[in-house]
């Protein structure tokens, strides 16, 4: 299959990727990807289960590092620079690109320290700051008014909608530039996937948001560009309208009519 | 699709006939397993409800407040108590905890979260394994070739060494299981806000995994606080109040063990009381820990 997609964005790039492989061991899991993910703007990758989807997500901060038998090869330029680049650091690229996933996944502490504990890996606030962060990063997330009258209570305790806004709003408050959501309504009603969903379009404004996602309307909902990918591949990507209205290949409108997949 | 004898949705009569029998068959299996299991279990409480009744009718009858008072008697003396022993036991156990926690705890966090896959990490766990079903009495002569016999004494420090080694594979072993019960998902969304990995380890995993970790060293705890052969060649005994460890030191399993021996009734009684109150510790020490677990979980 051909690899070099036709994607002509014309906005500001704030990702770049340059011939990416990757590797699970022998296992070539996305073949010489290239694209660029525009500044400030949604961009959905949608695609079959072990596309690599959420492969290429977890490249964008270098979590795949965590596992010794996953490598990666080519360039992910942050701004230019290459994150994939040994001498680079890692917490400090995290700390640029945030990351919510599938499962909600609040620490074990109460709400304020879950949100003050990334915060606090980079600044030293004096307490008046640090609550106002707290109270900025969550009525960001939109669920300030959930949970202010009972901050000093464990994360737990909350209903999945909540604690996955709780996790949007601890990578919101150490203020990244790029925020990856690797299917994060995947576990959730639909009154809470709602909630999610607004709370992306309303993060696009500060946020260049990479958005992993198995439902088609979803991606069709909240993103501005849509990337189909296939078996490792790059299969289209442009604006969202074209891509579902009218996509450049036959795999593609197979895919998102539900002909296959 | 086209065959409908095989796929019809509706079964014929002979299916209809097998499924019942098939029915039938499992419901008298199940009858019969659920009875050897409600047996199985009588007979295993039965047991332990009898020891249970046994220790408390004969423990309170040796129990008075002497008990907590006095030192223990010499034989057919008019009162005594095991003051010195019940001291000897919660300082040994105490500084045995102290010692082996969080050297267990350390060890155990290096076989969760560094060492899992590395030849050291599986020679560690190998070798854990063995000490945690070594018979106490081997680790009791160890001490004494490697303690005793050098210092030519009997003394407290022997005994709390050769404590703290019992506790610490029971430490590395629940220490290990329970860090490895966290899911990865968890140390990926630490590690996604750029943190260290040993703040990943202190301040999530080992926090997730807290009440199983504590509850860990309480039934170390409670092993220990019942163990007779690892003091026997160690620590040794006093009839005197000591709290000096480089003397050989009181326990209430030693003195249980040389009392209810021995044919003097006043003995018998006072080692009575130390079974009644090592039971009813344990005991305690037991349902704490399953509470917190229960708390957490």
């Amino acid at each position: 299959m051909d690899t070099r997609v036709d994607n002509a964005i014309t906005e500001k790039a704030k990702i770049s990727v340059r011939d990416l492989n990757f590797y699970y061991g022998g296992f070539h899991a996305l073949k010489k990807i290239n694209m660029d993910l525009p500044e400030k703007k949604v961009t959905a990758f949608i695609g079959p289960s072990g596309c690599g989807k959420s492969t290429l997500l977890r490249v964008f901060n270098r979590m795949f590092e965590l596992y010794p038998e996953q490598r990666a090869e080519g360039q992910i330029l942050l701004d230019g620079q290459n994150i994939l680049d040994r001498s680079m650091d890692v917490s400090l690229i995290r700390a640029k690109v945030g990351m919510v996933f599938q499962k909600p996944t609040p620490f074990p502490m109460s709400i304020y320290d879950n949100i003050a504990f990334g915060v606090k890996l980079f600044e030293t606030l004096p307490r008046v700051e640090m609550d106002e962060r707290v109270e900025w990063a969550l009525r960001k997330a939109a669920l300030w008014n959930e949970v202010k009258d009972k901050l000093d209570q464990s994360g737990a305790g909350l209903s999945g909608g909540q604690q996955q806004r709780l996790c949007i709003a601890r990578g919101i408050a150490i203020k990244p530039e790029v925020l990856l959501l690797d299917e994060p309504t995947s576990a959730l009603d639909p009154i809470s996937t709602g909630k999610i969903e607004e709370l992306v379009h309303e993060l696009k404004s500060d946020y260049t948001v990479l958005i992993v996602t198995h439902n088609m309307q979803q991606a069709a909902r909240c993103s501005d560009y849509t990337a189909y990918m296939y078996l490792g591949d790059l299969v289209e990507f442009g604006p969202t309208p074209e891509v579902f209205t009218k996509p450049k290949r036959k795999d593609t409108e197979d895919y998102i009519t539900g002909r296959f997949g | 699709m086209s065959d409908a004898s095989v796929t019809s949705a509706a079964f014929t009569a002979a299916q209809q006939r097998s499924r019942l029998a098939r029915h039938r068959r499992r419901k008298v299996v199940n009858v019969v397993a659920l009875t050897l299991a409600l047996g199985a279990m009588a007979f295993g409480v039965f047991w332990l409800v009898w020891i249970l009744v046994e220790t408390f009718r004969l423990g309170l009858g040796g129990l008075s407040w002497q008990v907590f008072t006095e030192m223990t008697p010499p034989p057919q003396a008019e009162t005594g108590g095991l003051a010195n022993a019940i001291f000897g036991s919660l300082l040994m156990a105490g500084l045995a905890t102290l010692l082996g926690t969080p050297i267990g705890v350390m060890a155990g966090i290096y076989l969760a979260e560094y060492g899992q896959k590395t030849w050291l990490g599986s020679a560690t766990r190998f070798i854990n394994d063995i000490l945690l079903s070594a018979p106490s009495i081997v680790i009791g002569l160890f001490i004494y070739a490697a303690v005793v016999a050098r210092f030519k004494s009997f003394s407290g420090i022997a005994g709390v060494l050769a404590l703290a080694l019992i506790v610490i594979p029971v430490v590395i072993r629940t220490t290990e299981n329970m860090l490895s019960l966290i899911p990865n998902a968890l140390r990926e969304a630490a590690y996604a806000l750029g943190t260290p990995k040993w703040k990943v380890i202190w301040s999530v995993t080992l926090k997730a995994a807290r009440a199983g970790v504590i509850t860990g060293v309480l039934l170390a705890v409670a092993r220990i606080s019942g163990e007779t052969a690892p003091l026997l060649f160690t620590a040794l005994s006093n009839q005197f109040w000591t709290s000096d460890l480089r003397e050989p030191m009181a326990s209430l399993p030693v003195t249980i063990f040389k009392f209810a021996m021995s044919p003097y009734e006043n003995w018998q009684q006072l080692a009575w009381a130390g079974v009644f109150l090592i039971t009813l510790g344990v005991l305690a020490l037991n349902i704490l820990a399953r509470v917190l677990f229960r708390n957490k979980h």
